[in-house]
């Protein structure tokens, strides 16, 4: 966990905490679930070659796991690490949008 | 005449402008805007919307199919719905929720057979392209009767569809030409095929694997020789990148006597002798390539790219093999489709919601278009080509 974290501080110098994120990085981000992870778990997250990431598939799922498989992916599957693209605060966001969805 | 005009008139009153002339739709297409689920009906000779239906569902990963006489498009939606549209009125003319969630379809060469690639359950159905009836189920069962995603769909000649299993990493050729009883020929191909494609000429079936080095190509003229594995040309020390979005694999990659091929996970495109199958030249790219479309002429390629660098569209030239312009059509590159001839190429731009027309011989821009999240572009010239 403190390695991904570090790994997310490296690549985005301006980490800031999920509840502080503006308006226009969520927007982003919320781009970026849709419609790319979207090409794979579907737009509406039924899933595709990847699995479903319906609230009743993560339930079970603890956040900490979801937050790795996001920032670093998940080696020997399709599933590629997006360290690049988010830091792990906003993996985390992202993971309470996807148990809450809107 | 006349009396055609009327009844045309009458049949679809609530019509597309082009509904109310006699028409072709040779120069017609469609245009997928995923999120929105909602399909545009573009004319490519006058680069221009003609019509927009909505309420398709969703629509990621979206591919259509053109019926022979080039007035239906049938969509496969991911949410596994099969969607026929009448690009002449403009509407859907039937619809039918075939499976959970689907990757794309296939239409077979007599034109009256369709076939779904479907993920959940895992497997082809057929269907007929008239009605819509399920005509066959062949489920993709593998192991202890788990179910495989299927990948790569495509129709061959001899009325085959031809399809790969992502988990079971086998080659399945279905003869459909007694669709009530489709007879199956079942080959190992390696692991994780991620997408496939057919050669022009309807003889070479190709498998890109994701899980280990390489494609699986299977000989259609000689189905008894089984799958040659080819081009594993990564050492292991070769370090593969993360992929940020699975290439296609298209058949319109063959030019003269190379193949174009997307090298996954690696910034660059093999170009590949067509008999010894062994790589001529590595163009080094920008990006991770997605799709590789000669144009129709074979002069050129053009190459889009995964996430991050799917801002950029590179043009290959085929008798120097580099890379001779570099375009940026916008956010989110998805697609590229030729006009029949090739003189144009129209991409969609899916963070800038809009189309944009190249002309391919200046290279410059010519229209730009508006549209809602577009993704797929399909042109009804796809109708005559196997594998398309």
């Amino acid at each position: 966990m403190v390695k991904e974290l570090a790994w997310g501080l490296l690549l985005a110098p301006m980490v800031v905490h999920a509840e502080t994120l503006k308006a226009e990085r969520q927007q982003q981000l919320l781009n970026l679930l849709k419609q790319d992870c979207g090409s794979c778990h579907g737009l509406q997250f039924k899933g595709g070659l990847g699995p479903p990431l319906l609230p009743e598939a993560l339930s079970g799922k603890p956040d900490s796991t979801l937050i790795d498989t996001i920032v670093n992916g998940r080696p020997g599957t399709a599933m590629p690490p997006w360290r690049g693209f988010l830091t792990a605060d906003e993996a985390a966001w992202l993971v309470n949008q996807l148990r809450n969805p809107q | 005449m006349k009396f055609l005009v009327r009844l045309l008139a009458l049949v679809a009153p609530l019509s597309l402008a082009v509904g109310a002339e006699l028409r072709g739709t040779g120069d017609l297409g469609v245009v997928v805007e995923r999120a929105e689920g909602s399909v545009q009906i573009v004319d490519t000779t006058r680069r221009t919307r003609v019509g927009r239906i909505t309420g398709l569902g969703d629509l990621s990963h979206a591919t259509a199919v053109f019926s022979r006489d080039e007035r239906y498009a049938y969509l496969f939606g991911r949410d596994g719905a099969l969607t026929k549209l009448d690009l002449l009125a403009g509407n859907v003319a039937k619809r039918a929720e075939q499976a959970h969630n689907s990757v794309g379809g296939a239409i077979s060469q007599d034109g009256r057979l369709l076939a779904s690639s479907n993920y959940t359950p895992g497997g082809v159905r057929v269907f007929s392209a008239e009605t819509l009836e399920r005509v066959a189920d062949i489920p993709a069962e593998y192991g202890n009767g788990q179910l495989s995603k299927v990948v790569g769909l495509v129709d061959a000649p001899g009325q085959r569809f031809v399809f790969s299993l992502f988990e079971a990493g086998e080659i399945w050729v279905a003869d459909l030409h007694d669709p009530k009883a489709p007879k199956v020929q079942k080959f190992k191909a390696g692991k994780e095929p991620y997408d496939a494609l057919i050669s022009p000429d309807g003889r070479y079936y190709i498998a890109g694997l994701f899980g280990e080095e390489g494609l699986a190509l299977l000989d259609l003229w000689n189905l008894d020789a089984g799958v040659k594995r080819i081009l594993p040309v990564y050492a292991k020390t070769d370090e593969k990148l993360p992929v940020f979005k699975m290439p296609h694999l298209e058949g319109r990659a063959l030019v003269g006597d190379y193949w174009f091929l997307p090298a996954v996970g690696h910034h660059e495109m093999l170009v590949v002798d067509r008999r010894s199958w062994e790589v001529v030249k590595r163009i080094p790219l920008e990006g991770q390539p997605v799709f590789v479309i000669a144009r129709p002429d074979d002069r050129q390629i053009w190459v889009n790219f995964a996430l991050p660098d799917n801002d950029k569209l590179h043009v290959i030239d085929t008798q120097t093999l580099s890379v001779v312009k570099r375009l940026a059509p916008g956010k989110a590159v998805l697609h590229m489709e030729f006009t029949p001839k090739g003189e144009e190429i129209w991409v969609s731009a899916r963070d800038d919601d809009r189309l944009v027309v190249y002309d391919t011989e200046t290279l410059e821009e010519k229209a730009r278009l508006p549209a809602d999240k577009p993704s797929g572009i399909f042109f009804t010239a796809r109708a005559h080509r196997l594998g398309l």
